[in-house]
C-alpha cells in the first residue's frame, strides 16, 4: 500500500538516481583486504619457518651424542652443550618444587576460598599487572634479594638463586591456569560434597582437585617452557656463561640452555654461530617434547561438563 | 590489612573447630550411635585452618614480588641518584658510565629503546591485526584450528632464539641490498622483534573481535554493506578498545625485551634514530654490566638498578593505560 504512494516514491527517486553502488569497484577491495589480511597469517608463519629450517640447516650437522655429553671449550670443535644441558634441567626441578606448590596453592585460595572478595580483587590485579613486568625487571629483583640479600642462604649466583628468580617469574602463569582449571568444575560438585559435611578443603582435595588436575598441570608445563626459554633474567642474576664442570650442590654456580646459546652467538667466530644453532636445536626439542606433552594430556584428561 | 584478615580466619576457624566439637558431645543422644560414627570434626576444621593460612600466605608471595620489585628498585636507584644529580640523567647527551670521564644521559638509551619499539610496532601492528582480522573473519574452523596453535608456537619460540635468527640471518639479507647497514643495527632487531610480538597482538585482537556479537555484521549485510565494510567500520570499532588494548600491551612487551636487541642491535649507545648503525637500549646496558663482574655497591651496579627503574616505570604506565581503556571504552554485549 505505503509502497504505491506517489508522494514517498517521488520522495526516493531522486535517491536513487544519486545512490551509486559501484558494486565491482567495492568487491575488488574486498578481495584486496582478503588477501592481505591471509598475507599476514602467512608472512608470519613464512618468518617461523624460515627460521626453523635455517636453525636446522646450521645446527643439524653439529648435532651429535659427543656435543651433548662434553663441557664447553675455547675450540668450537670440541665445545658441548653438558653443562648447560644439567644446569637448564637443574633450574626446571628447583622451579617446580617452589613454584608448583605455591602457584597451586595460592590459585586454589583465590578461587575457593575467597572468591569475589576485596583480597581476591587486589591480588588479581597485582597478578596482571606482574603479568606485564619484563624478565629483565625480575632478574634486577632477584640480583637484589636472592643474590645480594640471601647470599648465606643461596650461595651467591648460584643455581638455587637462579631457580627461585625464575619461580617467581613464572608464578603468574601458574595461579591464572589453576584458577582456570578450577573455574571450569562445576558448582554442583562443591554444593554436593558440602551437602555431605565435608569441610571446603576436604572437597577441594577430594572432588575438585583431581577434576582439574589436567588443566592445572598444562599450566605447570606451560609455566616449565617458559622458565626455560628464559635468558635475559638469569643474565642479570649472573649466571655464567663459561662453565666446564656440573653443579654438585643448588648453591654452586650454573649455566644454562639459553645462555651458553646467548654466549656461542655473540662471539665472531662462525663456528660458534654453528654451536649456537645446535644448541637451539636441542632447546627447541625441550619446548616441543613438553608443550606436545602438554597437549597430550589436554586431551587425554579434559572432561566437558 | 590483609594479615590482619588472614588472622581473623584462622581465628575464626579455632573458634568454629571448638564449638564444632562441643557441639557434637553434647547432641549425641546415645553412647551407642557415637560409637559407631565418630567425625573427628575437630581435626578436620584445624587442617582447614591451616590450609587456609597457608595458601593465603602462597596468595600474598605474589604481593610480596611487587612490592619486592619497586622496594628494591627505589632504594638502589635512591643510592644511584645519591651520587649522580637527577638533572644529569636527564640531561647528559651521552652515556657513558663504564668511562672515568662518566656522563649518564638516560636518553642515549631511552631513545633506542623508542627506536627498536617504533620498528618492531610497524612491524606488529599492522601484521598482527590482520591476522586477528583473518583468524576471526574469514577462516573456517578447520584453518582455524590449525592456525592458532601454529601462531602459538611463534610465541613459544624463546627470544634469544630470535636474537640468533636476527643476527646471524636477518642482518646478512638485509645488507645484500641496504648499503651502509652495519653488523649491529637497530633495524633488522626491530623488526625481528615485530614478528616476535605478532602472536600477542593477533590473539588478544582476536579474541576482541570474535567477541562482536554476529547480530552487527548481520545488521551490517543487510544495508547492503560487503564483508570488507562490515569489517572495517563495524566489527573493528565495536571490538576497538580490545585492539587498543592489544597494541599498549605489545609496545609494553617490546620496550621490555632483553636477548633480540642485545644481540642484534649493538652495544653502542648513541643519540639518535638512525635504524641503521649499531645502538644500546635500556635492557642491553643491563645485559652488558650483568655479564661482567660488577661488585655490589658500585656506581655500575647501581646505574642498572636506575635504568631498570626507568624501565619498569615506563612498562607500568603502558599497562595502566591498557587496564584503563579496556575498562573505560568496552562495548559491553551481553
Amino acid at each position: 500500500m505505503t509502497v504505491q504512494n506517489p508522494q514517498i516514491s517521488g520522495g526516493f527517486s531522486p535517491v536513487e538516481s544519486e545512490f551509486k553502488p559501484a558494486t565491482a569497484q567495492r568487491y575488488r577491495w574486498d578481495r584486496i583486504f582478503w588477501f592481505a589480511s591471509l598475507a599476514a597469517v602467512v608472512i608470519s608463519l613464512l618468518v617461523l619457518l624460515v627460521l626453523l629450517i635455517d636453525v636446522l640447516t646450521d645446527g643439524l650437522p653439529r648435532l651429535s651424542w659427543q656435543f651433548l655429553t662434553t663441557f664447553p671449550s675455547r675450540r668450537a670443535e670440541e665445545a658441548g652443550l653438558l653443562s648447560a644441558l644439567v644446569g637448564s634441567i637443574y633450574l626446571l626441578f628447583i622451579v617446580a618444587i617452589f613454584a608448583f606448590p605455591i602457584g597451586v596453592g595460592a590459585g586454589i585460595f583465590l578461587e575457593e576460598f575467597v572468591a569475589d572478595s576485596w583480597f581476591e580483587n587486589i591480588i588479581e590485579v597485582n597478578i596482571s599487572n606482574l603479568a606485564g613486568v619484563p624478565s629483565i625487571i625480575y632478574g634486577l629483583l632477584g640480583l637484589a634479594m636472592f643474590v645480594r640479600l640471601m647470599e648465606p642462604i643461596t650461595g651467591g649466583r648460584s643455581l638455587l638463586a637462579g631457580g627461585l628468580t625464575l619461580a617467581l617469574l613464572v608464578l603468574p602463569v601458574i595461579i591464572v591456569s589453576t584458577r582456570e582449571a578450577l573455574r571450569a568444575v562445576p558448582d554442583s560438585l562443591r554444593l554436593a560434597g558440602f551437602a555431605l559435611g565435608a569441610t571446603r578443603w576436604q572437597v577441594v582435595r577430594e572432588q575438585i582437585l583431581p577434576q582439574a588436575f589436567p588443566g592445572i598441570l598444562t599450566g605447570m608445563i606451560l609455566a616449565l617452557s617458559r622458565a626455560i626459554g628464559e635468558t635475559a633474567a638469569l643474565i642479570t642474576i649472573g649466571a655464567l656463561t663459561f662453565i666446564s664442570f656440573l653443579p654438585e650442590s643448588w648453591r654452586d654456580p650454573f649455566t644454562a640452555l639459553p645462555i651458553q646459546i646467548y654466549n656461542w652467538v655473540s662471539r665472531p667466530q662462525k663456528p660458534f654461530h654453528i654451536n649456537s644453532a645446535a644448541g637451539i636445536i636441542v632447546l627447541m626439542a625441550l619446548l616441543l617434547l613438553m608443550n606436545s606433552v602438554a597437549i597430550y594430556l589436554r586431551n587425554r584428561f579434559q572432561r566437558r561438563f | 590489612m590483609a594479615s590482619f584478615r588472614l588472622f581473623r580466619l584462622y581465628y575464626c576457624g579455632v573458634l568454629c573447630s571448638f564449638y564444632g566439637l562441643s557441639g557434637m558431645t553434647s547432641d549425641s543422644p546415645n553412647a551407642q550411635a557415637a560409637g559407631l560414627w565418630q567425625p573427628n570434626r575437630q581435626l578436620n576444621k584445624r587442617v582447614e585452618a591451616i590450609v587456609k593460612v597457608l595458601f593465603g600466605g602462597f596468595a600474598l608471595i605474589s604481593v610480596v614480588t611487587t612490592l619486592g620489585i619497586v622496594l628494591t628498585l627505589i632504594f638502589e636507584t635512591f643510592e644511584f641518584f645519591r651520587e649522580v644529580p637527577l638533572w644529569r640523567f636527564l640531561s647528559d647527551r651521552q652515556w657513558t658510565p663504564l668511562f672515568s670521564n662518566a656522563q649518564y644521559g638516560i636518553w642515549v638509551l631511552v631513545s633506542a629503546t623508542l627506536l627498536t619499539t617504533g620498528i618492531a610496532i610497524l612491524v606488529a601492528l599492522p601484521l598482527g591485526l590482520l591476522a586477528a582480522v583473518y583468524l576471526s573473519e574469514y577462516a573456517n574452523p578447520k584453518v582455524r584450528k590449525w592456525l592458532k596453535p601454529a601462531l602459538e608456537i611463534l610465541a613459544g619460540v624463546p627470544s634469544v632464539v630470535f636474537g640468533y635468527f636476527a643476527l646471524l640471518t636477518v642482518t646478512p639479507f638485509l645488507r645484500s641490498f641496504i648499503p651502509g647497514l652495519q653488523g649491529f643495527n637497530a633495524l633488522s632487531a626491530g623488526l625481528i622483534l615485530g614478528v616476535s610480538i605478532i602472536p600477542l597482538v593477533a590473539s588478544l585482537s582476536e579474541d576482541a573481535l570474535y567477541s562482536v556479537p554476529d547480530s552487527l555484521r548481520q545488521g551490517s549485510y543487510a544495508i547492503g554493506a560487503t564483508k570488507r565494510e562490515t569489517i572495517t567500520s563495524v566489527v573493528i570499532p565495536a571490538a576497538l578498545s580490545g585492539i587498543v588494548a592489544s597494541f599498549i600491551l605489545a609496545v609494553s612487551r617490546a620496550i621490555g625485551e632483553t636477548m633480540i636487541v642485545s644481540l642484534a642491535a649493538g652495544q653502542n649507545p648513541t643519540l639518535g634514530f638512525n635504524p641503521l648503525v649499531p645502538v644500546m637500549t635500556m635492557t642491553a646496558f643491563i645485559v652488558q654490566v650483568s655479564l661482567g663482574d660488577t661488585p655490589a655497591g658500585s656506581l655500575a651496579y647501581k646505574s642498572i638498578f636506575a635504568v631498570g627503574m626507568t624501565l619498569f616505570l615506563m612498562t607500568l604506565v603502558l599497562n595502566i593505560i591498557s587496564f584503563w581503556v579496556v575498562r573505560r571504552f568496552r562495548e559491553k554485549y551481553e
